[in-house]
């Protein structure tokens, strides 16, 4: 019945409408700015660019965004479907609370997120000082640029599963209890394919800006080169010194990387859609 | 039904609205500004200056300055607003913006306006001559390498000084951690690395390679390494981390009084560096806005007694020597190496030590 | 297709009938793990900026959100949403329509590109405004001749604004849309209504609650925003601060319980869309009839 495919032939108008002002809007805003990165980056001569892009330093500050911003988009994508489902399926005192307080995150300028985190994770902080006993260090480390980015991607899962969640087919549950299924059966079966693209949607939404984010970051993460500093930080060192070939070198890569992940995840995602419907 | 649709409708009515009236706001700012005339906030200055007799219109100034020294702006611009108006009749406004100095040398040379620029080093001054917004010769537009005030590096550790940190060469003991921002990304931790490297080289009768070593060994007691300064002094102060942190003077006294005179207390090591923040009249933009009497005015009022004055109240050294007896107990006398004498000039430190791949970068490469 | 017209009001969900819900000590397990994990991500650091805030007294508090600095930085930070929320939400429904009703080459590209401002770092998302109008950028040298300044001024800010939130309303959207397919929109086509009418009468009820998210989501982003601004923005005080950027200032100059009470505005701000969505769906949810 649902995510049924659009024709070949559409009754529906407005394709050339929209799509036409979504193609203009995108390169005026998206495409065409970042062309000029492109151009920046031309500016160095090749062995120049790969001595950029490959050096020790910025080969270990990917290693350190793209690790935290995944193992953050993971975590976000478990407690933020159980999040999502509890708003969704549940009534409970404090209901419309937890509702607001997942927006939140958006609302807070990173920078803001970035000072009160490390004010609670620090060795001094309402949370750090517990767990400093323990030998647990989280600010200035890479477990807290990763709380950092849960905290930044949190509403991004939250947030698109919700709205499908609630549409969810109730008659299909239905029918798959009168089939007999257990409750953990349905879900599996039933409830988790439908909401699966929303769910990866989410989460690749979380880990693409976390992999970006650097104003939350560069407080709660100590900067230590090779162990806590990241991508950005780097183009922000680069810009300092006047150098904006480099700068844009080092975006280039992170751009073209974020790109092609992004295409794989809404590759697949279509490729799941397609199998759901032929099932 | 209906109801909703036109509400709708009317939304998209006032969004349409919206955009209209921020295209024509747009518009309307390009017509005005026909002429060579091109401000950042349509205050609208005539290219010519005006006759002197004539009351002229007030003029507005925008100073881009580093982080440290907003306390002694404010101050300063409410002291040059009134000798102004004294003297010329003229109402002046400096707006001020503030950041790390690499970051506003940077966005001058992108086209912030400003119409002067008090940056932490000569060296992102000299990044601004090369697209020619400054003349070459702005460091003798104004007296003493056109460096008002003048700075250096001291040691803020913890009331009592449990760790015993006396000198440069306490700070690579055992169990010592060592709080600064990053030389790469802050004007001020150049200014701490190079103390350190000149303390290094004297120690060790101008061998570099043991000097590399030292700042090498000093680096590898940094647990945090803030982008700025005033990140690493929150790092210090308010996390709690470290037990010394390597600061601007000015900084240390100013973090003592507004956090917590009873935690912190300065430690002035054996030498240190002479930090000479310099001040320049931004050419092309004070031409462009016909700004340049009043410019040229306010640097100089630096010099003054009064300016004199504000810079010591906020902890900089002043280089008039009347202002520097009557506050001789704040500033204690040490030896200071200098930046154009001991290190070659600006351009030289930079390729040297803090260019890619430079001598701070093989401190991070890995198996060193 | 009943389910996707009745059950929006998150309410109605939770009457669910027995069968298709879960036993009562999960249900509850459920929640309290959404509660730990929210109040130790969320909650906490929000209650960080609040006690930070009123520190030194209500007084402090009074009077750093209403210092002129703080209220200039606020007037164009409500500007700023007030121009790139519409018209990124005009753009994310126009994104959503091609791209869920239609089928086209280069679909999974086109999405990729609305994403891509979510994985750009908010550094580079400043930094290729300047690159493009900077004085040493590509068309800088052109716009200076005109007296045309867009960076370090009030439309290089917006311009940031909207490429860091061109995504949120669009994302939303296209997975709602997705999903609801096309035979509504079909059936009021062979039922001889127009495209506007289609649009307006069956797409619009379908997706608000979606549209509502995103608009929100958006709006909370670009009042919020630091990176990119900050990097576009030139920092002149009273002029080209918006909130984010004076909470740093005023954090860079020590005054710590002023920075978290001007960030706590931004929460504030961030309250008041809330409550408006509350009051909408249950205005919207006790007018429509159920079924």
């Amino acid at each position: 019945m649902k995510g049924s495919k659009p024709r070949n032939r559409n009754v529906l108008p407005g394709f050339g409408l929209s799509l036409g002002f979504t193609l203009f809007y995108l390169s005026l805003i998206v495409l065409i700015p970042l062309v000029a990165v492109f151009f920046r980056t031309a500016e160095l001569s090749w062995p120049e660019f790969w001595s950029t892009v490959t050096s020790a330093r910025v080969l270990a500050s990917y290693r350190v965004s793209f690790v935290t911003a995944f193992a953050a988009g993971l975590v976000n994508a478990v407690f933020g479907l159980i999040i999502a489902w509890v708003l969704v399926r549940y009534r409970f005192p404090g209901k419309k609370l937890v509702d607001s307080l997942v927006d939140l995150p958006f609302a807070l300028p990173t920078a803001v997120a970035g000072i009160a985190l490390t004010a609670i994770y620090a060795p001094n902080g309402w949370i750090g000082s517990l767990l400093e006993p323990l030998g647990v260090k989280i600010a200035y480390s890479p477990v807290g640029i990763t709380i950092a980015l849960i905290f930044i991607g949190l509403p991004f899962v939250v947030r698109t599963v919700q709205p499908v969640l609630q549409d969810l087919d109730q008659e299909t549950e239905e029918a798959a209890v009168m089939l007999g299924a257990y409750r953990l059966r349905t879900f599996r079966k039933v409830i988790l394919p439908e909401l699966t693209p929303a769910l990866v949607t989410g989460f690749a939404l979380a880990f693409a800006r976390g992999i970006g984010e650097y104003g939350s970051v560069v407080f709660i993460s100590g900067n230590m080169p090779m162990k806590t500093e990241i991508a950005p930080l780097l183009i922000m060192t680069k810009l300092e010194q006047y150098d904006y070939a480099g700068a844009t070198a080092i975006a280039l890569v992170m751009l073209v990387v974020s790109f092609l992940m992004l295409l794989v995840i809404n590759v697949l995602q279509w490729r799941m859609n397609r199998r759901a419907v032929a099932d | 039904m209906m109801k909703k649709l036109t509400q709708v409708r009317s939304v998209v009515i006032l969004l349409a609205l919206a955009l209209t009236l921020a295209a024509c706001g747009q518009g309307g700012g390009n017509a005005g500004n026909n002429r060579e005339t091109n401000q950042p906030a349509g205050e609208s200055t005539p290219s010519n200056a005006a006759p002197e007799q004539e009351p002229k219109p007030p003029v507005e100034l925008l100073n881009v300055s580093y982080d440290p020294t907003r306390e002694l702006y404010v101050e300063f611009n409410e002291a040059f607003a009134k000798h102004w108006k004294a003297e010329t009749g003229q109402d002046v406004t400096v707006k001020q913006s503030h950041g790390g100095s690499g970051k506003q040398g940077r966005a001058v040379i992108d086209g912030l306006k400003a119409d002067v620029v008090t940056l932490a080093l000569g060296y992102d001054i000299d990044a601004i001559v090369e697209p020619g917004l400054i003349e070459a010769d702005w460091q003798s537009q104004f007296e003493h390498n056109s460096s008002p005030y003048t700075s250096t590096i001291v040691f803020l550790v913890r009331k009592g000084n449990p760790k015993g940190i006396k000198d440069w060469n306490d700070l690579i003991k055992d169990g010592v951690e060592v709080i600064t921002p990053n030389p790469k990304t802050s004007g001020g931790a150049r200014w701490n690395y190079l103390a350190a490297w000149g303390y290094a080289l004297k120690r060790n009768g101008g061998d570099e390679a043991k000097a590399q070593q030292f700042v090498a060994e000093l680096f590898k007691h940094v647990p945090v390494l803030d982008s700025g300064a005033r990140g690493s002094t929150t790092t210090f102060v308010e996390r709690g981390i470290g037990d010394v942190l390597l600061a601007w003077e000015n900084e240390a006294f100013l973090s003592i009084n507004e956090l917590g005179p009873d935690k912190f207390e300065i430690v002035y090591p054996s030498l240190s560096i002479l930090a000479e923040p310099p001040v320049a009249v931004v050419d092309k933009v004070v031409d462009e806005r016909g700004t340049r009497e009043a410019a040229e005015a306010y640097l100089q009022y630096l010099y003054t007694e009064e300016g004199q004055e504000i810079a010591a109240k906020n902890y900089y050294r002043p280089i008039s020597e009347t202002v520097a007896a009557k506050y001789a107990e704040q500033f204690k006398a040490l030896e200071l190496l200098s930046i154009d004498k001991d290190f070659g000039g600006w351009k030289e430190a930079q390729t040297k030590h803090f260019a890619d791949g430079g001598i701070f970068d093989q401190i991070y490469a890995p198996g060193s | 297709m009943a389910g996707a017209i009745t059950v929006h009001a998150s309410d109605e969900a939770a009457r669910r009938p027995k069968p298709i819900t879960e036993s009562g000590p999960v249900k509850w397990i459920l929640i309290g793990i959404a509660f730990l994990f929210l109040g130790l991500v969320v909650l906490l650091p929000l209650a960080s900026v609040f006690v930070e805030a009123f520190k030194k007294g209500a007084d402090v508090y009074i009077d750093s959100i209403t210092e002129p600095d703080a209220l200039s930085a606020l007037k164009l930070t409500l500007l700023v949403a007030v121009i790139a929320v519409p018209v990124n939400t005009v753009f994310g429904i126009a994104a959503a329509w091609a791209i869920s009703k239609f089928r086209f080459r280069g679909k999974n590209i086109l999405i990729t590109l609305i994403d891509l401002p979510f994985a750009v770092s908010p550094v580079i998302s400043g930094l290729i405004y300047v690159l493009l109008f900077g004085a040493q950028g590509f068309l800088g040298p052109w716009l200076d001749e005109r007296g045309i300044q867009i960076i370090f001024a009030v439309p290089g800010i917006v311009l940031a604004t909207v490429f860091v939130t061109v995504p949120f309303v669009a994302r939303e959207l296209i997975p709602l849309m997705q999903a609801q397919g096309v035979q509504e929109e079909e059936a009021a086509a062979s039922l001889g209504a127009k495209g506007w009418q289609i649009f307006w009468r069956v797409t619009v009820p379908n997706i608000k609650w979606g549209l509502l998210y995103g608009v929100i989501l958006c709006n909370a982003r670009a009042m919020g925003e630091f990176g990119a601004v900050s990097v576009v923005s030139g920092h002149i005080r009273g002029e080209t601060n918006t909130l984010p950027l004076h909470v740093e200032i005023l954090y860079n100059e020590y005054q710590f319980s002023a920075s978290f009470a001007v960030a706590s505005l931004l929460v504030m701000l961030a309250v008041v869309t809330l409550v408006v969505k509350s009051i909408v769906e249950w205005k919207t949810g006790r007018q429509r009839p159920i079924g």
